[in-house]
């Protein structure tokens, strides 16, 4: 469960984040969604303890996250773009990911790494992967230690189709299990079989935030894409 | 912490860049010690190596291995660890694969070939040279957002220490000539790392004795246990201070 | 010399008898070496056997050879003058004489020649003495094999070890000096040889010489001495197969050379001194055949020298091979072997074929600013260095070797 309460954050003299306040539930797959440079990124950011924001607070679980590390614990990221040291294998990217977070083996999540088929290239060196494969390993590190929270930053822009439905049918398995994801996505077609709710951000404000039979409901709109345009022109 | 050390230890030791600077550092002392005819001519040669293309070297790659690191870094702070220990993580695992190139580039042809403590000596102020601007580096890439101007900012850095500071302080001397300036230029000698270095060297070889009466102000002060020892306080506090200061805004950074 | 002998003759014939031997020992009937002299008459021997002798100054002055016998003691209990030879034809060997009087407005010796002639001082330990062996107008006297030590660390600012003041032909050879103010001072000293000494850790100047000519001084060894060695004011001084080390500091010289006129510097070894030569008002010196070898300055050549001739010299490992203030240069610089010159000897006849200007842009720098001798050695330095040699404009473009040699030519004639 995440609670952010009027956070506002600029960069400069830029405002970037307009006292928003959001309240995400366990259980649930959120959609962040709005034109670039609404703050979907900063906001995420602050949520991974990589923003500190000006104003207001964000609590997991019930705690104010604000100087804290370890909560993080419970946190997998999937950046948009994830880039690795050159020289290292994929085996010890995996290997230092679990140095740092040591939770005994069988409590990790492994079904991606062998969705993906990743044990037979585990010796090849970042700097030689595609970046797909990189997409791959940055997916299978954000589910490895079974968080609560999963955060997935643009998750399917570099995927092939196969390997994007492999994480999509895994993100539905995963919120079914009770857990909360947080996603950003330009590409609005994939999303709707994918989430629960909506949040639709611009210039920093949090324009609604609904669940997705609510939003097909108030705009007559069975697509996601339709939906969001319909909001956009009545803007 | 020490997890991380190590893994970035062993990406950069399979640096390409890396690789060719020991075998280049290798490949000079070798000729040096195996042509020279002199042990003090080699050891000012090589003192030259050491206070010119190790800090340039130090910074510049400590700069870009850096920022090719951002997303990794970015990842990394999302861990559940704290970010002193992700900065200093980096930090350890740069120097020490620096530090690790020059042993075996310099250290070891040398202290194999030559047992004076003077070498001893300069390879210890060549790991502290290489220890402070890797520091000077990661303060100035935590610094800069942008890559051309943080690598920029290094080359400028490594300018100032070499060449520019010099420049200014020969001015300094020929402009306050009427006035007694041995005291004075013990300071200016220790404001900058690479002037501090090389005159601790030259003391030792020698050369030392033979700089007339400003050398012989330098011995009273830098060849004394004390002056030794506050001569590597300072150095220390070389890398300390930019360290402190690149952890602190590191800390508050948004990334 | 004829009238010494014949001196000693007739006074041999007064007495109708050989020279006898007179015995001092402590506690017997003779145990004042004093009273031995009183007694003794010209070309007796005086004997002294093993003891300590306080004898409240004593003054041998009669022509006579006083012999100490295992090394006997003549203790001046820091008040007096230990010994004073007045007489001509004295010989004093084999003792040990220590704890002169130390005084500020008079000069006490260990052992004092006034006004003599023929006199030898020989085999005799000095120590802790104010002066060691001080000669004041005397003539053709000889002190050799003496070791003199004074108390330099003590708070007593010591004196001379050998002090020679208006003399003439004497000899001073085979000595060892140390912490004294200078080993060796002459002043108006004339004809006379300095050779096989060794002068080390003394406050001032291990040799000090003014105002003395044609003199020689050869095959000695000057080290660790607080100034080094000086020669001023003199003419047709001859210096040879020297060595001169370790003389460092500010104010530190192998050979501080002021005012000399017709001399010569050759074969002599200068190594690890601040400065192994400072010329300064020097005329026709030849310096030639030595060998400089990690010294700072190897020469520093003031301006105001002239018509020297530096020569089949050969330069190692110094910081600066050749300094000087001016840019007028009078000398000649050509033959000499440099470790620094890059240059190629296309002819093979041993000399380098491109001139070498041993003076480097730094040396002038330092010669202006002293203080700048922080930055020796910078990445600067060495740029600014690289680029005179390239487009020489502040050294001065007479000061040349012409015909540098190629290789190093001297053959170790060295003490």
């Amino acid at each position: 469960m995440i609670e952010f309460s009027h956070l506002s954050k600029k960069f400069g003299k830029l405002p970037v984040l307009d006292d928003v306040s959001l309240h995400l539930t366990n259980g649930k797959s959120i959609a962040l969604i709005g034109p670039n440079g609404s703050g979907k990124t900063t906001l995420i950011k602050c949520l991974l303890g990589m923003v500190v924001p000006d104003n207001g607070t964000i609590t997991v679980d019930g705690s104010d996250i604000y100087g804290d590390w370890s909560y993080r614990a419970g946190l997998g990221y999937m950046p948009q773009i994830g880039r690795y040291p050159d020289n290292m294998t994929i085996a010890q990217v995996f290997g230092m990911m679990k140095d740092i977070r040591h939770i005994p083996d069988q409590q990790l999540d492994e079904d991606l790494i062998r969705a993906y088929k990743l044990p037979a290239i585990y010796d090849k060196r970042m700097r030689t992967l595609s970046g797909g494969t990189r997409q791959k390993v940055s997916a299978c590190l954000a589910f490895l230690f079974d968080p609560a929270v999963i955060v997935l930053d643009e998750p399917t822009a570099g995927l092939d189709p196969v390997s994007a439905g492999i994480l999509t049918d895994k993100i539905i398995a995963e919120t079914q299990k009770g857990k909360l994801a947080l996603i950003t996505s330009h590409i609005l077609s994939e999303l709707d079989d994918l989430v629960d709710e909506v949040v639709y951000l611009q210039d920093g404000r949090v324009k609604f935030h609904k669940s997705l039979p609510q939003l097909r409901a108030d705009t007559g709109e069975h697509k996601l894409v339709r939906a969001i345009a319909h909001v956009m022109e009545n803007a | 912490m020490k997890k991380i050390v190590k893994y970035v230890l062993l990406d950069i030791l399979r640096n390409k860049i890396l690789i060719s600077y020991t075998l280049l550092l290798f490949a000079i002392t070798m000729t040096m010690l195996l042509l020279g005819d002199n042990e003090t001519k080699v050891l000012l040669s090589l003192l030259n190596i050491v206070l010119i293309v190790l800090p340039l070297v130090s910074i510049i790659f400590s700069t870009i291995y850096y920022y090719n690191s951002v997303e990794f870094i970015e990842l990394l702070v999302c861990q559940p660890i704290r970010r002193t220990s992700i900065l200093l993580s980096i930090y350890a695992g740069l120097t020490l694969s620096l530090l690790i190139a020059f042993a075996i580039g310099v250290g070891l042809p040398l202290l194999l070939m030559d047992h004076s403590s003077t070498a001893a000596l300069l390879v210890m102020i060549g790991c502290l040279l290489t220890v402070i601007f890797a520091a000077l580096a990661i303060l100035g890439s935590v610094r800069m957002r942008d890559k051309t101007r943080g690598i920029g900012m290094a080359i400028l850095a490594w300018f100032y220490f070499s060449l520019l500071y010099d420049g200014l302080v020969l001015f300094l001397l020929f402009q306050f000539s009427d006035y007694p300036l041995e005291k004075p230029s013990i300071v200016l000698g220790a404001l900058n790392p690479i002037d501090l270095a090389r005159i601790m060297l030259l003391l030792r070889l020698d050369s030392s004795a033979m700089m007339g009466y400003t050398g012989a102000v330098f011995q009273e002060f830098f060849g004394s246990a004390g002056g030794t020892l506050l001569a590597f306080g300072l150095l220390l506090l070389w890398t300390m201070v930019p360290l402190w200061a690149a952890l602190r805004r590191f800390n508050h950074k948004d990334l | 010399m004829e009238r010494f002998v014949s001196i000693i003759l007739s006074l041999s014939l007064a007495f109708g008898a050989a020279a006898r031997t007179l015995t001092v020992r402590p506690y017997s009937s003779m145990s004042s070496v004093a009273g031995a002299i009183r007694s003794a008459l010209a070309g007796d021997t005086v004997l002294v056997y093993p003891g300590v002798y306080y004898e409240k100054g004593l003054i041998v002055d009669k022509p006579i050879l006083l012999k100490g016998v295992s090394h006997p003691v003549l203790d001046g209990e820091h008040r007096y003058e230990v010994v004073t030879i007045k007489s001509n034809g004295v010989t004093m060997e084999g003792f040990v004489i220590r704890h002169s009087g130390y005084s500020g407005w008079n000069d006490l010796a260990g052992i004092r020649l006034t006004a003599v002639k023929h006199v030898v001082i020989r085999n005799n330990e000095l120590d802790d003495t104010f002066f060691g062996l001080y000669c004041q107008n005397s003539d053709s006297c000889v002190l050799s094999n003496n070791i003199l030590h004074s108390r330099a660390d003590s708070s007593a600012q010591p004196g001379n070890g050998i002090h020679c003041w208006h003399c003439t032909a004497m000899q001073i050879l085979n000595n060892t000096i140390t912490r004294h103010r200078d080993g060796i001072y002459f002043e108006f000293v004339t004809g006379s040889l300095i050779r096989g000494n060794k002068s080390f850790y003394n406050v001032r100047y291990g040799l000090h010489f003014m105002f003395s000519h044609n003199d020689r001084y050869m095959a000695n060894i000057f080290d660790h001495n607080e100034a080094g060695v000086s020669v001023m004011f003199s003419h047709g001084v001859d210096m040879q197969d020297n060595l001169f080390a370790d003389n460092q500091g500010g104010g530190a010289y192998g050979i501080l050379l002021k005012e000399i006129t017709d001399s010569r510097v050759t074969g002599s070894r200068f190594q690890h001194n601040t400065v192994a030569i400072y010329m300064e008002g020097t005329t026709r010196v030849r310096i030639e055949k030595n060998t400089f070898r990690d010294n700072g300055w190897a020469i520093r050549i003031q301006a105001s020298c002239s018509a020297d001739t530096i020569c089949r010299n050969d330069f190692f490992g110094n910081t600066f091979d050749v300094a000087t203030n001016g840019s007028l240069v009078l000398n000649n610089f050509d033959r000499n072997y440099w470790d620094k010159y890059e240059g190629y000897d296309l002819n093979r006849d041993g000399y380098g074929d491109v001139p070498y200007h041993p003076v480097s842009l730094y040396a002038m720098v330092a010669e202006k600013n002293p203080a700048a001798m922080l930055l020796y050695h910078s990445f600067m330095v060495d740029l600014l260095d690289r680029t005179e040699k390239v487009a020489p404009g502040v050294t001065p473009a007479d000061l040349v070797d012409h015909f540098p040699a190629m290789k190093p030519g001297i053959i170790n004639s060295n003490p």
